[in-house]
């Protein structure tokens, strides 16, 4: 896959770098800042309360 | 010896062996495929720690300061939101402050604006701050004062709640009062774990309830009146408890950590026309030395 987009991605080495860093930041704020918030509260993950009486 | 080793030169590859090369490629390309897919989730779930101790922080802490803010303006306008007629708790808005919880063996910067929560707390009420449990009592009230936090990221008031000690002080701000609640159990400065203090009760023996414990998420029982002694009505108490729950082991929804205290003693805030001192009392600020001790 990553080899694949390597390949797909146009211009000199330099240029596809630089492709390569925005695809990656743009991939990291969409799963911090859109999927994880959204996941999250499905996760059994730090639930802190007890049933009230 | 170079001698010993005789290796034959690798032979071109014939046309014949094309057929097994592609077999070849295609395991490679499979393989490839699966470990580009597994270091890619790795790297994910990476993220997603990073995003839980991190990122959420920065909401929750900015969610609490509003709260906080909130709060001191209120106070500062004369309005207590624990002012109500016949305590009618339910009256407090969800998610809005009711009081400040300070504690000294956590640092002297260490306060929370603790949000008014629905009977159990949920997470929009929790992303503020820590949330008191509403059908539990208000802070100073005979029965128990019940608030729940978070312990990883969520703005973690709780995080270190396992390094409190029995006897340490717990510190809940209102309006009108502070209140100095201190961690059960005895001798003082002990592991609170399981290391219980007895609790007087109305017409029978004093039973014994510990500083802190480790119960199965179900356990309701830890926000009675008198924790884990559902046999006692609140009208046969006569003593003023609080009690914070969190997650435990930290991350987990495996357990949770309940900390019990006990109201020590109560100030009167200096209620007067509008210009009360929010500032802390010194008697309050001498409890910080202590910890420090």
């Amino acid at each position: 896959m990553y080899v694949w987009i390597w390949r797909h991605l146009p211009g000199p080495v330099a240029v596809k770098l630089a492709q390569v860093l925005v695809l990656v930041a743009l991939v990291s704020l969409l799963l911090l800042f859109v999927v994880f918030p959204w996941i999250e509260p499905h996760l059994p993950i730090n639930q802190v309360t007890v049933p009230g009486n | 010896m170079v001698d010993d080793t005789i290796v034959a030169p690798a032979p071109a590859p014939a046309p014949r062996h094309r057929r097994r090369t592609n077999v070849g490629d295609r395991v490679r390309f499979v393989l490839r495929g699966i470990g580009q897919t597994l270091i890619t989730l790795g790297l994910i779930v990476l993220l997603f720690a990073v995003y839980e101790v991190w990122i959420t922080n920065i909401f929750a802490h900015r969610a609490q300061a509003k709260v906080y803010n909130a709060l001191q303006n209120e106070w500062k306008q004369g309005k207590d939101p624990l002012a109500l007629p016949a305590n009618k708790i339910s009256t407090i808005p969800l998610g809005s402050g009711i009081a400040v919880l300070y504690i000294p063996r956590l640092g002297r910067d260490y306060h929370f604006a603790i949000v008014q929560g629905s009977a159990v707390p949920d997470d929009s009420q929790l992303e503020k701050g820590p949330a008191h449990y509403r059908d539990t009592q208000l802070p100073g009230q005979i029965g128990n004062f019940s608030v729940a936090g978070h312990r990883v990221g969520k703005g973690e008031p709780f995080l270190n709640i396992d390094k409190l000690r029995s006897g340490d002080p717990v510190i809940v701000e209102t309006k009108s009062h502070w209140y100095v609640y201190r961690v059960l159990g005895s001798p003082a400065g002990s592991d609170p774990q399981d290391n219980t203090t007895d609790i007087p009760v109305k017409g029978r023996d004093a039973v014994p309830v510990p500083g802190r414990e480790i119960v199965d998420p179900s356990d309701g029982d830890v926000l009675l009146p008198i924790p884990d002694h559902p046999e006692i009505p609140l009208q046969d108490t006569e003593v003023a408890i609080m009690t914070m729950t969190t997650c435990h082991p930290k991350f987990t929804a495996s357990h949770r950590m309940i900390v019990h205290a006990q109201l020590d003693k109560s100030l009167t805030v200096n209620l007067g026309s509008g210009n009360e001192d929010f500032a802390m009392p010194a008697s309050i600020q001498r409890l910080y030395n202590e910890a420090a001790a």
